[in-house]
């Protein structure tokens, strides 16, 4: 069902330096094209460096790093990919249709377009939940509302990969849920890849595949279920916990 | 199945004239939800051409030449202090970070700044004009049409100038104190206060090297002639000059890749 088969992501030999910090080191992973993969891991361990890196905005990338079939960055990859940054992007001083039109205008600018402007803006005020709120000025709403406009601009141009860093922080459990079905109805209706990432575990059980980043290196790239059965435990959370000893005791014995 | 996706598009060309409207189109959107800041940029030149007058209500000789003069800095220091302000936001809210991985030309924002911010100040330096000439005064011999070119021009320096010092201050307050920096010099070395040409030489040589000195001098050149000399293309063609190579040096500024 992909027009891109076998991965969406294909990363070798990834490392980034930010001042003299070795941000991500020698990374080696895939992403399989029409699933939710997960990037997991605590505060600082590289998620949103490596997500930059994807969505080609972060500078000192070395290694091999093929986004759709082309070099991250690539110019004809940037109305392919949808990203959401971790603070919500978009402008608080026009409304949500406002912002939701301005970015609408840059993907598929001009007259001609206007009316397929529309339907994707009101499809996505409609995916985030958010069609009351339409024509609220976008710095009066909550947090977690504003979080959602940044999420439906990523969705205006019906993205081949989206990029999301930390979508469902500070939103309730009723939304978050509602959400993480959204990202399942993209995957499995569109085909769209998408890499989400997120420092709560239990949210790793929705996911499809996971790679645990710690300290700017992967730890794990499977299954949760396989990550379970593999350290013989019932939540990802513990897995985790026990292939973060398990790295620890190895640099002990290293050194 | 196959999945519904548009057709792959080629990379966006370096301007695109739809993208760079909507841009601008933004921007005044903006403004639209701040009518203060609009008040302020159009009232302020106003209220201070008009406190200018009755400063010299003795010698009206002396309120032509600074206000023709007044009527160019006002809108380039008003159109420095918005853009700053304006492109440090989009900097630090991460709206430029998401423009930039998406298909916008550099060209497309900064033409889209430009464009807005020139159409308010046209608005601004209207009402300032107008007021100077039929109301308050303000004798100008050759056709106030020009003097409004100056204005436009000039903010569009401002815009450019902003534009250019945003990127390096990492705050507001950083943003502001860019205003007596760049423009502070600008002012003193002008004309404003005294003809540039009875300055020390090594600060003629500084003022010949600024532009608002060509700013000024075009504004004085439509004082005292009646039609477009040569001087006046000249200032005219140096601020314009100006304004692009600043532009384009802001355009360097954005960078697709950040650390």
């Amino acid at each position: 069902m992909m027009n891109s088969p076998g991965v969406a992501i294909e990363a070798r030999g990834l490392t980034v330096v930010r001042g003299n910090r070795t941000v991500l080191r020698d990374l080696d992973f895939t992403v399989e094209p029409g699933r939710i993969t997960g990037l997991l891991g605590p505060s600082g361990c590289g998620k949103s460096t490596l997500m930059r890196a994807v969505v080609g905005t972060q500078a000192k990338v070395t290694g091999t790093l093929d986004v759709l079939g082309s070099p991250a960055g690539h110019p004809t990859l940037r109305p392919r990919i949808g990203y959401v940054t971790q603070a919500p992007s978009v402008y608080t001083d026009l409304t949500v249709r406002q912002n939701l039109d301005y970015f609408a205008a840059i993907l598929q600018p001009g007259r001609r377009h206007r009316g397929a402007r529309r339907a994707a803006i009101a499809r996505a005020i409609a995916e985030v939940d958010l069609t009351s709120h339409a024509d609220a000025l976008a710095g009066t709403l909550s947090g977690g509302q504003l979080t959602r406009v940044s999420l439906a601009v990523a969705l205006l141009g019906t993205p081949e990969l989206l990029v999301l860093d930390e979508p469902t922080v500070g939103l309730d459990p009723v939304l978050r849920r509602d959400l993480w079905n959204l990202f399942h109805a993209l995957a499995a209706d569109r085909g769209t890849t998408l890499l989400v990432s997120s420092h709560v575990m239990d949210e790793a059980e929705r996911c499809h595949r996971l790679l645990l980043m710690r300290e700017g290196e992967i730890l794990a790239d499977d299954t949760p279920e396989a990550l379970r059965t593999a350290a013989h435990v019932a939540t990802v959370e513990e897995a985790f916990l026990h292939l973060v000893d398990v790295a620890a005791t190895r640099q002990e014995t290293v050194r | 199945m196959s999945a519904p996706h548009p057709q792959p598009q080629p990379a966006a060309p370096p301007l695109s004239p739809a993208r760079t409207l909507a841009t601008a189109a933004r921007v005044l959107r903006q403004l639209t939800h701040d009518p203060r800041t609009v008040a302020l940029l159009l009232l302020i030149p106003v209220v201070m051409i008009t406190l200018l007058r009755y400063v010299f209500d003795g010698s009206p000789r002396t309120f032509d030449a600074i206000g023709a003069s007044l009527l160019g800095i006002f809108p380039l220091i008003t159109m420095f202090l918005v853009t700053s302000i304006a492109t440090l936001r989009e900097r630090t809210s991460g709206t430029l970070e998401r423009l930039l991985a998406m298909p916008l030309g550099k060209g497309d924002l900064i033409g889209g700044y430009a464009l807005a911010f020139g159409a308010v100040a046209i608005v601004q330096s209207l009402l300032a004009t107008a007021l100077s000439v039929w109301a308050l005064g303000l004798d100008v011999t050759g056709s106030p049409w020009l003097l409004l070119l100056v204005a436009l021009l000039d903010a569009l320096l401002g815009t450019a100038l902003g534009l250019f010092v945003s990127a390096f201050a990492a705050s507001e307050f950083q943003a502001v104190q860019f205003m007596p920096a760049v423009i502070f010099p600008q002012l003193l070395l002008c004309g404003l206060f005294i003809a540039r040409d009875r300055m020390a030489p090594v600060l003629e040589a500084i003022s010949n090297v600024l532009p608002m000195s060509y700013a000024v001098d075009g504004m004085n050149e439509v004082l005292h002639h009646t039609d477009v000399t040569g001087d006046f293309i000249r200032d005219v063609l140096v601020v314009a000059g100006c304004a692009l190579l600043v532009l384009t040096l802001g355009a360097a500024t954005l960078r697709r890749r950040t650390a």
